[in-house]
């Protein structure tokens, strides 16, 4: 990964950084040039005009009317200008080229899932580099928001509604993806990767992906496992996160918070994805989304498979 | 309470500007008062843009002559109410306290009205949010976003009823205070005061009425 | 009740004088040491947000500890610390002497307001101790907050209460500064502190009432789902977030006018010299108060609102910039050709110019609507609050408070101690939230219980947040030495004259060195603006002005 160290702004990556990048700098030269003009000011009158003894009776001055007219029109200028300028970047920032491609992402409590016109799915985004990209946003539970820093974009993923944007790539690289509006617990875990390829390397990650679609259902599980986020919670290893980990799970008795047991058959396994909030294992708290109730019968299947292989 | 209601506070100079305050403080309340409904009005319009055919069909289940019952009987207690602002500046107290009472009245009506309105919505499984299942007969009307429209109805009507509510307690409260002779064309900064918050619960359910069951 | 020769805090005694008082002097003192506390609670929770934020990984608290310290932190300081700071403590002590009034209009609505709010503000913090667990940050979105615990209806009910104390307040200033000022007290004589309450009072009273039919609209969701803001039921979640900033973006003029109009005072007193732009000072506080309200969806550029109406909302924020500018020049001119005294109170003053214009800019740069693509919902967004909420709105009420404080409590502080701990505070500010604005821009998103997963790509937020880190500490430090002197100061410290700094406002020229019960012995007669220290050889005692005495120039 390349990491060149800019000046205050992170390194830019999309066609449009470098517009906005443009605007903040001349707002920040703006302000520190106004703030400064200010500061000397008032640290010089402060000086010069020191109260020299305690019977100081200064004249009242009389208000001058040039100063008092330059300190309303210089700021109304310079903030007409920033309007416009930052108008028109936002403009072109909101609205997706036509020949963009499309991808449509799904955001859930603490996970994304990215979706290629094909049918490839995948928990990271992998985009082509020098081509328009517009993403097509929904969440299934709460507010989320799409913000990668490198390309200066961001927008919420609203329920109930889509929401867009877009970008396009210009630089070969791995980029940190992340969720910027306030989504419960694991907010701060809902994080993910924007992996720019070229064009040629992008085609073959897509069909390597369609190949996968008539993996074997374990194989199938595996993928979902990532996609999917259970991994943000449930480990292969034996360690306990913020779920029980798989490893030995199929086949154990389980030992409910009420006191309850069961076998982890097939059927237990499906109800625990499905309804998780039914039957809760000892030890741990109600925390799995219940969202996994809308994954296709194929892919719990393939979950389940895959839990078993543990 | 009698002594001090009737002599000037010791922070005003003159009883002229204890009641120019008391006035321009009650005026201000409404204003906040008002601001409270428009947020629910906001509400309503939002949504009504948006589902204009639900809202249409929705109100229809509202009978529009217990709302323009409950319209006239509030009109007539804002009536009343004015009267007795009018007769205490001319002393006529026996007047007041019926006129008040007669407030009193119409206020109980209105909330008599609202009762049956209510319990027949009840009745029919029209609650408020997830509750709203509209059986039997209305079952027709259970279509997307009726919950929205009478989510919306039972939360306006609601606060509005509830300063109906508030407002029969400080009419009650004023009768008492005119029996017992408080008040002459001299001091009567209470009767107007209610009487300028009476109005407005009146005017809100002026605007609330062919909002909600008419268009 | 005769009171010759008491003064407000000696004319009666024991708990229930206090508790039962009518006198505006005493409410404005039950709201300090209210106030006072709450920003203590505040500060910790800030403080255990930053010590958990100083090193990667989970430090101190897990998540959901976290989370719900960020939202204690933002309700406690929002709500319960700095919309009612300044009207409830200096408001109610300052204003009706500066008008040469007795009481406030409605005293005994003064009073009750104070029990609502500390009704509002036990419930907040009851709620989190009994019933625990909120988290869904000081705004509230839904759906998240339309699912959470049930400790969201008791939250919004306890904002809801503490609104209508809000409201009161405002109406009860509205009505006094009308119908109470003493003869010859113009429109044109107010002290400028005056008119910036009187800005203030007007977006209480006409915003405040749609955060409580907000909050109530939010607490039937959470209890009967009525569909109007949770998707789940087809309601719009974008819709509260119009009705919420509706509210709340007012509520930061209803935060930072007061101060402004401490500062108006504080410059005008220590630099012995007539405010500059007195009338544009005051008139761009109603304009700031007006155009307040038209500027919410300054919160929503990328929430999924119409690009239309962002780029409506993106022009009227920049309108404000231009009357707040308009005050920060005349302030820094009002030192032209005065006499300039550092006392502690000018130095906050001057801190106050200083940091509310770095947030005050860092505003405008958010304003931009592509700019603030990138920095919406980053740290740059919590160092640009904290500059205009602690750096402005605080320092304002810190400066007022030691400029006010003699009359108060008729004592004197130390004046290095003050010094020292000015110095303290203003370094420990900067290294707490400049670093913030670095490691903002560059991408650090906030409500983040950990960064540790950004360090590959970013490994400079751990030395910054570090430093932010450091930085908290360094200006808890300071504000602590302020707690301890002003303690010092009511145990031992000097007896103060009637008017220390020599202001010509009538609380310092017409009563004694600690107000009687009743403000004045007679009603005063107001012949001079309020900073026409040309005028005013009785009060500054030197003899060596030609001007004639209290000559009417107005
Ligand atoms: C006291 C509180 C206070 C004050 C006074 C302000 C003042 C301003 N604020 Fe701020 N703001 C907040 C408190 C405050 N804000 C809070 C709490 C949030 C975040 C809430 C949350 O999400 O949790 C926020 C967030 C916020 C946002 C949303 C950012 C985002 O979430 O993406 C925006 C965007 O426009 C904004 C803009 C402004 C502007 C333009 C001003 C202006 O009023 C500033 C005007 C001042 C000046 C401009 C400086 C002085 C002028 C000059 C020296 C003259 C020269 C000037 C020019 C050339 C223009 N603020
Ligand atoms: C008035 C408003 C106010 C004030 C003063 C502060 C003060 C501080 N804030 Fe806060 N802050 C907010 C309002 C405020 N904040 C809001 C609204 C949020 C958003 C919450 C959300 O996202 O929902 C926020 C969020 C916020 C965050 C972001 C959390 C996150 O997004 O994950 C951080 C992190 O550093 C932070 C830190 C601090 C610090 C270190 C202080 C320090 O300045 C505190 C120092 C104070 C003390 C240490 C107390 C000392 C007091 C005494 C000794 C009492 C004596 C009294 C007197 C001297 C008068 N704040
Ligand atoms: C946010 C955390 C989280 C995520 C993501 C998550 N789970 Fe869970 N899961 C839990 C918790 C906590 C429990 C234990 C409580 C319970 O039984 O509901 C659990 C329990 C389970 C169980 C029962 C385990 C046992 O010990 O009996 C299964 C099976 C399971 N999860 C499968 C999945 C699968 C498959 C996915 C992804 C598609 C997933 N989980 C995603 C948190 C999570
Ligand atoms: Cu998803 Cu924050
Ligand atoms: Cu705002």
């Amino acid at each position: 990964m390349e990491q060149r160290q800019a000046f205050w702004l992170p390194d830019a990556a999309s066609t449009y950084a470098g517009d906005v990048d443009a605007l903040f700098y001349f707002i920040l030269i703006v302000s520190v040039i106004l703030f400064a003009g200010v500061m000397a000011t008032m640290v010089l009158f402060a000086w010069r005009y020191r109260r020299r003894s305690a019977a100081d009776r200064p004249k009242p001055v009389k208000e001058n009317k040039i100063v008092e007219t330059s300190w309303i029109l210089v700021p109304t200028i310079l903030v007409a200008i920033v309007f416009v300028w930052g108008f028109r970047v936002f403009i072109h920032m909101n609205v997706a080229p036509p020949n963009a491609m499309e991808i449509t992402v799904r955001a859930q409590k603490w996970s994304w899932l990215f979706e290629y016109p094909n049918g490839v799915r995948a928990s990271a985004l992998h985009v082509p580099v020098g081509r328009p990209v517009k993403l097509t946003m929904s969440s299934a539970d709460v507010l989320h928001s799409l913000y990668v820093p490198a390309f200066r974009t961001k927008m919420d993923v609203v329920p109930g509604r889509y929401t867009y944007a877009w970008f396009e790539a210009t630089r070969q690289d791995t980029f940190l993806l992340m969720c910027t509006e306030y989504c419960g617990q694991q907010h701060s875990m809902m994080l993910s990767s924007v992996i720019v390829q070229s064009q040629d390397d992008f085609e073959a990650w897509l069909q390597e992906g369609l190949l996968a679609a008539d993996a074997s259902p374990a194989e199938r599980g595996e993928m979902l496992y990532t996609q999917q986020g259970c991994l943000a919670c449930h480990s292969l290893d034996g360690a306990p996160g913020t779920g029980p980990s798989f490893a030995g799970l199929a086949g154990s008795e389980r030992v409910f918070a009420d006191g309850t047991r069961r076998i982890a058959d097939d059927n237990y396994l499906r109800e625990a994805i499905t309804q998780p909030a039914t039957e809760i294992v000892e030890g741990y708290m109600a925390l799995m989304p219940g969202t996994y109730a809308l994954l296709e019968p194929d892919e719990i299947d393939a979950l389940v498979a895959f839990i078993k292989e543990h | 309470m009698a002594e001090t209601s009737t002599t000037l506070k010791h922070y005003f100079v003159s009883s002229a500007q204890q009641f120019d305050a008391a006035k321009m403080g009650m005026w201000l309340f409404l204003v906040t008062e008002v601001l409270l409904f428009s947020g629910m009005f906001v509400a309503y319009a939002v949504y009504r843009v948006w589902y204009p055919e639900v809202f249409e069909l929705s109100s229809e289940l509202l009978d529009w002559r217990l709302g323009a019952l409950n319209t006239l009987v509030l009109l007539a207690s804002s009536f009343t109410v004015a009267l007795s602002v009018h007769f205490i500046q001319r002393n006529e107290k026996e007047k007041v306290v019926v006129l008040l009472l007669l407030t009193l009245l119409c206020a109980l009506a209105f909330m008599v009205v609202k009762y049956f309105e209510y319990t027949g919505k009840w009745s029919h499984g029209i609650f408020p949010g997830a509750g709203f299942a509209p059986h039997g007969d209305y079952a027709a009307y259970y279509t997307p976003y009726a919950p929205q429209f009478f989510s919306i109805y039972f939360v306006m009507t609601g606060i509005h009823g509830i300063h109906v509510l508030v407002g029969m307690g400080v009419i009650a409260w004023i009768v008492t205070r005119a029996i017992r002779g408080h008040f002459s064309a001299a001091y009567y900064t209470p009767i107007e005061l209610t009487g300028l918050y009476w109005h407005l619960v009146d005017i809100i359910w002026i605007f609330l009425f062919p909002l909600l069951y008419l268009i | 009740m005769s009171t010759a020769g008491q003064n407000y805090l000696s004319a009666s005694t024991g708990v229930r004088s206090w508790l039962l008082t009518t006198d505006h002097k005493r409410i404005g003192i039950l709201y300090a040491i209210a106030v006072a506390t709450f920003f203590l609670l505040g500060g910790i929770f800030a403080l255990l947000v930053r010590t958990e934020l100083a090193a990667p990984g989970e430090t101190i608290m897990g998540q959901d500890a976290y989370n719900q310290a960020f939202t204690l932190h933002g309700v406690v300081m929002v709500f319960l610390v700095i919309i009612p700071a300044i009207p409830g403590i200096l408001g109610n002590f300052v204003l009706p002497i500066q008008i040469g009034a007795k009481d406030v209009a409605f005293p005994r609505l003064n009073l009750f307001s104070w029990y609502i709010f500390m009704l509002g503000a036990l419930m907040a913090l009851s709620g989190w101790l009994v019933i625990g667990q909120v988290d869904t940050g000081w705004t509230f979105y839904t759906p998240y907050s339309a699912e959470g615990t049930s400790s969201v209806l008791w939250l919004t009910s306890a904002v809801f209460i503490a609104g209508f104390a809000s409201i009161f307040t405002g109406l009860n200033f509205i009505v006094t500064v009308h119908k109470m000022r003493a003869p010859g007290m113009a429109w044109n004589r107010l002290p400028l502190f005056v008119w910036a309450i009187y800005a203030t009072a007007i977006v209480q009273v006409l915003a405040t009432p749609v955060i409580g039919i907000t909050m109530v609209l939010l607490f039937l969701e959470r209890l009967l789902q009525i569909g109007i803001f949770d998707p789940a039921l087809g309601g719009d979640p974008v819709l509260f977030q119009h009705f919420f900033w509706f509210y709340s973006h007012p509520a930061v003029y209803i935060m930072i006018l007061p101060a402004m109009g401490i500062i108006s005072d504080l410059m005008g007193t220590f630099s012995r010299q007539q405010v500059s732009g007195y009338t544009f000072i005051a008139l761009s506080s109603v304009a700031i108060a007006f155009l307040g309200f038209l500027v919410w969806g300054h919160h929503m550029f990328v929430a999924g609102q119409s690009a239309l109406s962002s780029i409506i909302f993106s022009m009227l924020t920049f309108l404000i910039g231009i009357p707040t500018g308009i005050k920060v020049f005349n302030w820094v001119a009002t030192m032209y050709k005065g006499s300039v005294s550092l006392k502690t109170p000018m130095l906050y003053a001057l801190m106050f110019l200083f940091l509310f214009t770095i947030g005050g800019l860092t505003g405008i740069m958010v304003g931009v609507l592509a700019v603030d693509v990138h920095l919406h919902d980053t740290y740059f967004i919590v160092a640009h609050f904290h500059y205009v909420m602690m750096g402005g709105a605080l320092i304002g009420l810190i400066g007022g408070l030691h400029y006010w404080w003699p009359k108060i409590t008729g004592r004197m502080y130390s004046e290095t101690a003050g010094r020292i701990a000015a110095v303290l505070v203003f370094v420990g500010f900067n290294l707490t939230f400049f670093t913030q604005f670095v490691m903002g821009s560059r991408g650090m998103p906030r409500r983040y219980h950990d960064y540790a997963g950004l360090l590959d790509q970013y490994p400079e937020f751990a030395a910054y947040n570090l430093a932010s880190s450091v930085g908290s500490f360094v200006l808890a430090a300071g504000l602590f030495m302020i707690l301890a002197y002003a303690v010092h100061s009511l145990v031992r410290g000097k007896k103060a004259p009637a008017n220390p700094w020599g202001a010509v406002t009538l609380e310092w020229t017409h009563t004694g060195p600690i107000p009687d019960p009743h403000n004045f012995e007679k009603v005063p007669l107001v012949t001079r603006g309020p900073y026409d220290f040309h005028l005013a050889d009785d009060v500054l005692g030197a003899a060596a002005s030609a001007s004639s005495e209290s000559q009417d120039n107005t």
